[in-house]
């Protein structure tokens, strides 16, 4: 749990760790490199503070309990599970979402390569899997097949795109390796 | 002219007589050899921009001004009538808008009237009891802890063949032997105690298989919005205009007064092929308390309540000569339906289709139970029936001493087995021969030899699937043909993630020969689409591809006059090229420029589903192979790889339907080796809802997959000459696995999954048997 939610400032302390919560209160966020403020209750997750209070829908609710990866945002480049974060854990750090990807409408190379190697059919699970690779690929712009399973394993995919999912984060790094100016 | 027909149907592999409307619009098939230019090409898909970019908008995804949360209370007892119930104190808490039950939402019927929207039993863990509709979810479940519910727990039964005895408890009153539709499902042909008399070898089995949870990634749920006394509802939903039907019925409305409206779905794979409690509620607490209303399913209450694919306890016998030809067949099938069933699936339907087999006898036993109802899950009872089907075939060539390749080719059916009538094509054999290629099936004992060490052994086993997936009427499309030289195709049918919306907009482009870039399909809503039935069965694209068709090509006719008007040139000589006008001079018009002096209009094609041919019959065929490798020791089965061959008809796209194969062998593969509800029989209560206890397979899971289709283009079938695929590639691949692991013990698993607790039990049981028997020699000598 979040410390910030201690009931007693602790006697050590010289300046008392505010109290926040259970009520509404402001906290601030940084997404997709924008700055927000929110009016929410500390126990409010980091996911449905993207879905519900900022109404970015990317990142899914598959279960709410960190067990299928439909969740999946980036937090300082992290892949991270944003059902099992409060959003007021997240102050001070940078959060990616699916939304914040496409540069100026380009699409991104793992973008690109998930729609030429049909890495998806219903597509609900693929901005999970987009961003882990993407953060993947970001830490090791030449992964291994064995790298990459290993990186969306925590993404589940029920309409079982995985073989193409392996190809299509292949397919990037290879595209991203090409690119002039790298 | 629209005809009323009486036809033969197939559904989800059963067959329906129904009363159907035929509206012929009469369209030449595609020749199997005509060139195309769209159609049968690696089209990307049309929606993955915006799949790839979180802008697809699911069910989940919908906020509304005002919206409200609701969360629903379920049965915690398995049996029980609801003495009192008592909701003031959930009423009371800030921020609750409702609560809706019994006391005080109207009777409506479901499941057939086998129970109401809010009962007063509850006949399974799960059972709806009330609904909370708050500001917030958080505050909609805070309150569900304040309502006081007193139970009568009633007995109950979760053992299906408990559930057949005389002095069972009954779930439903009205039916004193459990059994859906009062009675067992019946077929026979022939005469099967004269076949078992005739045969030289007599192999019987008793399979058992287990229940299956969907786990779409996107829960069941909606939401509901009035706007005066019409009502419009998001739902995550296979069937549009079936959840109209069912929700105008369900509230009294008109049908004109319903929208419903599914952009995007995570998954349905069966469970969503009709509308949901949750969507009735949600309707009901939208109107009562004058705000949209949201209901969206928890994880938990998704593997609760909203469908399984359902266990079975199968028994099979066959009999054959000692050549192989199969002399008789029997095959009774139990299945555990749950609380309610409107339907049952048959796991017999393989076994009655396969193989030429002229004396064969099936009972299919669908029993109530006091567990969640099942609901249709990727090819409901072949995937079940197959298993024991084809492990019983393989038992069989052992017996025989003869290569079940071979066995399988001496029975192949020529003509369909049930109606004596000849396949419109039958791909079968063909995928035999280049799936045996593709995983080295002549070479298999050498491989076996080289590649089982230690305690590994290595096996290689196939399995071979009949489906339906013809498709059929009624469906419907309108090509709206702009003045720009675009097109939008307008149908009520949904893209529930196969890829409908690509295969659309090729057909559609192929047909008007206009770019792909300029056709966009519009569909998922019953406002704006015309009808086209649920998307199930492997049925959507051979329904709804020909409706398609037929609209282009009506839009494209009636471009053409009206640019031989515009150009003041006979008709006969112009043609469509790439979006331009092409005439006999060599001239090639952009279809823009020549339509520009009408201004603004729209040219509107219409098209219908026709009628499918009745003097042959239309299915889907396929054969896998499995490559395992077993360890003796530890039980454990690592499948190395699969090899999938398939025919359905003519290829559209092969890069989504190579998706499509792989899905389905990928859930094949998670139900063959590890899928399992687990219910406690003390409780009725299932244990593992969520998806840490149930596991469906991750990416480090999937072994290698070589899938393929038999490319054959099906001119009878319907005038695209495609048929389904979504089904087919799960069918055999349990069975597949199952036979390379019999394969490579020696000994069979009767019972999915296979899981190493049973691989070692067969092998103890293998062991043990021979122990017997060396006793039994040694006390004889
Ligand atoms: S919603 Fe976060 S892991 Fe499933
Ligand atoms: S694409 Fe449907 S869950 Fe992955």
């Amino acid at each position: 749990m979040a410390k910030a939610v201690r009931a007693e400032p602790e006697p050590e302390l010289e300046v008392p760790v505010p109290v926040r919560g259970p009520e509404r209160g402001p906290i601030k966020l940084r997404v997709n490199g924008e700055k927000h403020e929110l009016w929410v209750e500390p126990r409010r997750t980091l996911l449905d503070a993207l879905r519900d209070d900022l109404g970015l829908t990317g990142a899914k609710k598959g279960c709410d309990e960190g067990t299928c990866g439909t969740c999946t945002v980036l937090l300082d480049g992290k892949p991270i599970y944003a059902c099992l974060r409060l959003a007021i854990e997240c102050e001070g750090h940078e959060i990616t979402t699916i939304e914040g990807l496409a540069q100026g409408g380009e699409l991104h190379p793992v973008q690109r390569a998930f729609i030429e190697e049909d890495a998806l059919q219903c597509g609900f699970c693929t901005p999970g899997q987009i961003l882990s690779v993407k953060a993947l690929l970001d830490e090791n712009p030449n992964p291994t097949e064995e790298d990459v399973r290993r990186a969306v394993s925590g993404n589940l995919c029920r309409c079982g795109a995985y073989p193409h999912i392996v190809r299509a984060a292949l397919r990037a790094a290879k595209g991203l390796a090409e690119r002039p100016g790298r | 002219m629209a005809k009323v027909v009486k036809v033969q149907t197939e559904f989800e592999g059963r067959f329906y007589e129904e009363t159907i409307v035929v509206e012929g619009t009469e369209v030449e098939p595609w020749a199997p050899e005509q060139p195309l230019k769209l159609v049968g090409r690696p089209v990307p898909r049309v929606d993955g921009p915006e799949k790839v970019t979180g802008r697809a908008r699911f069910t989940h995804d919908v906020r509304l001004p005002g919206m409200l949360h609701g969360k629903i209370l379920r049965s915690p007892h398995p049996h029980a009538r609801i003495k009192r119930l008592d909701t003031s104190k959930a009423e009371r808490l800030p921020g609750v808008r409702l609560v809706l039950s019994h006391q005080n939402a109207p009777e409506i019927p479901w499941f057939r009237g086998q129970t109401r929207l809010f009962d007063t039993t509850v006949r399974y863990v799960g059972d709806e009891v009330a609904c909370v509709v708050a500001d917030d979810e958080e505050t909609a479940e805070e309150a569900l802890r304040l309502i006081e519910v007193e139970y009568e727990p009633l007995p109950f039964v979760v053992d299906p063949e408990r559930a057949l005895e005389p002095d069972a408890p009954r779930v439903h009153e009205s039916q004193p032997n459990n059994l859906v539709n009062g009675e067992p499902e019946v077929y026979e042909r022939g005469d099967v105690q004269q076949g078992f008399a005739e045969a030289d070898v007599v192999v019987e089995g008793v399979f058992r298989t287990q229940t299956a949870l969907h786990n779409c990634l996107e829960t069941h749920g909606s939401v509901a919005h009035w706007d005066g006394d019409s009502l419009t509802i998001w739902d995550s939903t296979q069937h549009v205009f079936g959840v109209r039907f069912q929700l105008a019925r369900a509230l009294g409305l008109p049908l004109h007064k319903v929208r419903v409206i599914k952009r995007h779905m995570g998954g349905g794979f069966g469970s969503k092929n009709q509308a949901g409690k949750y969507a009735a509620i949600a309707a009901l607490a939208a109107r009562m308390t004058g705000r949209p209303v949201k209901i969206v399913l928890d994880r938990f209450e998704e593997n609760l309540a909203t469908g399984n694919r359902p266990a079975t306890i199968q028994t099979l016998k066959l009999g054959a000569k000692r050549d192989g030809t199969l002399t008789a067949i029997f095959h009774k099938s139990i299945l555990n339906a749950g609380a309610y069933a409107v339907w049952a699936p048959s796991a017999s339907g393989p076994t009655k289709r396969l193989y030429a087999c002229p004396n064969v006898r099936t009972e299919d036993w669908a029993v109530f139970t006091n567990l969640g109802p099942f609901s249709a899950f990727r090819a409901p009872g072949y995937v079940e029936g197959t298993f024991a089907l084809e492990s019983m075939m393989d038992e069989l060539a052992k017996a025989l001493g003869l290569d079940p390749l071979e066995l399988r080719l001496k029975n192949y059916a020529e003509i369909d087995p049930i109606t004596n009538k000849p396949y419109t094509t039958k791909g079968l054999r063909q995928a035999y021969e280049r799936g045996a290629q593709l995983i080295g099936w002549a070479e298999r004992a050498h491989t076996k030899r080289a590649r089982s060490k230690g305690p590994k052994r290595v096996g290689f086993g196939l399995a071979s699937q009949i489906w339906g997936g013809s498709g059929g009427p009624p469906a419907y499309a309108l090509v709206k043909l702009n003045p720009d030289g675009t097109a939008t195709v307008v149908t009520g049918t949904q893209d529930i993630g196969t890829g409908t919306r690509t295969a659309l907009a090729q057909i559609a482009a192929e047909a008007l020969s206009f770019p792909l870039d300029a056709v966009e399909v519009e569909l998922g809503d019953t406002q704006w689409g015309v009808y086209a039935p649920l998307s199930a069965g492997s049925m959507t694209l051979a329904t709804v591809g020909p409706a398609v068709r037929a609209a282009a090509e009506d839009a494209k006719k009636q471009l053409l006059d009206v640019a031989a008007q515009l150009l003041e040139l006979p008709k006969e000589g112009l043609r469509v090229e790439d979006g331009h006008i092409a005439t006999p001079k060599g001239e090639r018009l952009p279809v823009a420029e020549v339509l520009r002096p009408l201004g603004n209009f729209q040219i509107v094609g219409k098209g219908a589903r026709g009628p499918n041919p009745d003097d042959k019959n239309v299915n889907t065929f396929g054969a896998q192979f499995a490559q395992v490798e077993v360890d003796v020791e530890t039980g454990e089965v690592r499948v190395e790889k699969i090899v999938a061959v398939h025919e359905s008809g003519r290829v559209v796209n092969p890069l989504t339907i190579r998706s499509q194969l792989y899905g389905g062998v990928i859930m094949g593969l998670g139900y063959a080796l590890l899928e399992r509800r687990l219910d406690d029989p003390r409780r009725g209560l299932p244990v593992t809802p969520t998806l840490e206890t149930y596991k469906v397979l991750t990416v480090a899971d999937v072994p290698e997959i070589v899938a393929e289709m038999v490319d054959l283009p099906d001119p009878e079938a319907n005038p695209i000459g495609a048929k389904g695929v979504g089904e087919p590639p799960i069918i055999p691949t349990a069975a597949a696995i199952a036979n390379a692991v019999a394969d490579a013990l020696g000994v069979r698993v009767y019972e999915l999954p296979l899981s190493p607790d049973r691989v070692l039990a067969a092998l103890r049981g293998a062991q043990a048997k021979k122990d017997e028997e060396e006793g039994e020699e040694g006390e004889a000598s």
